[in-house]
């Protein structure tokens, strides 16, 4: 049986989740990385992309996350989500707009910002591939 | 003396007022409720975000290198007061003390020699300050069409001020709006969004020195993307805080308003049987007069 810790994902308008999980994976900024109970102390920024939390039970639920950071200590993680939802409510027109829109203004930046900008579009699109992967939430 | 007729629809029309002003206090009352709950539910994000804030600030005092947000632009030259009111009125004293905190803040720092800009967040404190400060007003930004504050109407306020900033317009920025103590206790509050103030008092900002962070990307990126974030989350706070003030406020005065009519139908109503009274007794003494002398 694994340990468990506690998992809290919050958006500035509800506490989404709080519960108790024996692994979680979040989108970081330098990649998808999981966490377990016992992990060394961590402060990451977060990519959009998606959660999963696997309950103790072995039962997973994901979350869909468009950025944010996660505070991960030996007994915790907390997640701190500007825009965070079940992946049941995952729209994707509401993500080809945001990319449409990342891609326009990489579109008209100067020279020098344009490489962050795609940067930004780019990983809404990756977040659309990871959807499709996951064939629960693409439809 | 009114008369009979004209004291009639008096008191009619003191009931339908009352009966306004019972409305509204049951409504501000149901409202309150979803507007202490929306300000509580946002406590543990707005909560956390302080705690690591002030864990990687404490990293940065006294350091060089500190971003902008944090450290300031060095000069104190011209201030931003931001002033979140309400978009409508009857709730008492509730615009007007948010007002003159920031007046009195305006009046201090324009005395002091500094260049004072306001931007109003509301609709009410927009129509009480341009009357004196009209000059001074930059910007306004109303929610009349909102029906729920929602944490995007915050961060469009957020990016508002940020780009103000990065475009050099002020140097500090201030942000005022009632806090929520409870039904009947709302206090002005002013708070200093820009440079960002971090609880860093001992004890509070370093929980558990055993912990060593690693940072991922830098601890110098993560600074970056929080402080602007931390603004447009202390504007949402705020908004929340001042949607639960207002009701509570309103829910008080409407009260008032509702006990004040009952006092005046009461005496209305006193007026009215004594009149009608002094009228039947006239009418019998004319009756009588005129029986005896025939």
């Amino acid at each position: 049986m694994a340990e468990g810790f506690k998992i809290d994902i919050v958006s500035p308008e509800r506490l989404v989740v709080s519960a108790t999980a024996q692994a979680v994976t979040v989108p970081g900024s330098e990649g998808y990385l999981t966490v377990m109970a016992q992990h060394s102390p961590l402060m990451t920024t977060l990519k959009p992309g998606f959660i999963t939390v696997t309950e103790l039970s072995g039962t997973s639920h994901r979350f869909f996350v468009t950025g944010g950071f996660a505070d991960v200590t030996p007994a915790s993680l907390t997640i701190l989500a500007e825009d965070a939802r079940p992946a049941a409510e995952f729209d994707r027109a509401e993500i080809e707009a945001r990319i449409a829109e990342a891609q326009a203004a990489a579109n008209a930046a100067p020279p020098e910002s344009r490489n962050a900008l795609q940067a930004i579009a780019d990983d809404w699109r990756n977040l659309l591939l990871d959807a499709s992967v996951n064939t629960s939430v693409a439809h | 003396m009114p008369s009979l007729k004209d004291l009639k629809n008096r008191i009619s029309s003191v009931k339908s007022t009352q009966k306004i002003t019972k409305a509204m206090q049951m409504v501000a009352a149901a409202k309150l409720r979803r507007a202490q709950e929306a300000a509580t539910a946002a406590r543990p994000y707005a909560d956390r975000m302080a705690e690591v804030l002030s864990a990687l600030g404490a990293a940065y005092a006294g350091r060089d290198g500190a971003p902008a947000l944090l450290s300031g632009t060095g000069r104190d030259q011209v201030h931003l007061l931001v002033v979140a009111t309400g978009e409508r009125g009857l709730a008492g004293g509730f615009n007007s003390s948010i007002v003159r905190l920031a007046r009195d803040h305006a009046s201090r720092l324009i005395k002091d020699g500094k260049t004072v800009k306001i931007l109003t967040v509301g609709r009410k404190g927009n129509d009480i300050l341009k009357r004196t400060y009209a000059s001074n007003i930059v910007g306004t930004v109303s929610f009349r069409d909102v029906k729920s504050i929602g944490y995007a109407n915050a961060q469009s306020v957020g990016e508002k001020i940020l780009a103000m900033y990065e475009a050099g317009e002020f140097d500090v920025a201030t942000l005022f709006y009632a806090g929520f103590r409870s039904v009947i206790s709302q206090v002005p509050t002013a708070t200093q969004l820009i440079p960002a103030k971090l609880d860093t008092a001992p004890g509070a900002a370093t929980p558990a020195p055993s912990l060593v962070y690693e940072y991922e990307p830098g601890e110098e990126e993560i600074l970056k993307d929080l402080l602007p974030r931390n603004i447009s989350v202390q504007i949402f706070r705020a908004m929340l805080e001042n949607q639960a003030s207002f009701y509570g406020a309103q829910m008080t005065a409407m009260d008032n308003a509702t006990r004040n009519a009952g006092d005046m139908i009461r005496k209305l109503q006193l007026l009215y049987n004594r009149q009608r009274q002094a009228q039947i007794t006239k009418e019998l003494i004319e009756i009588i007069s005129g029986a005896e002398a025939l």
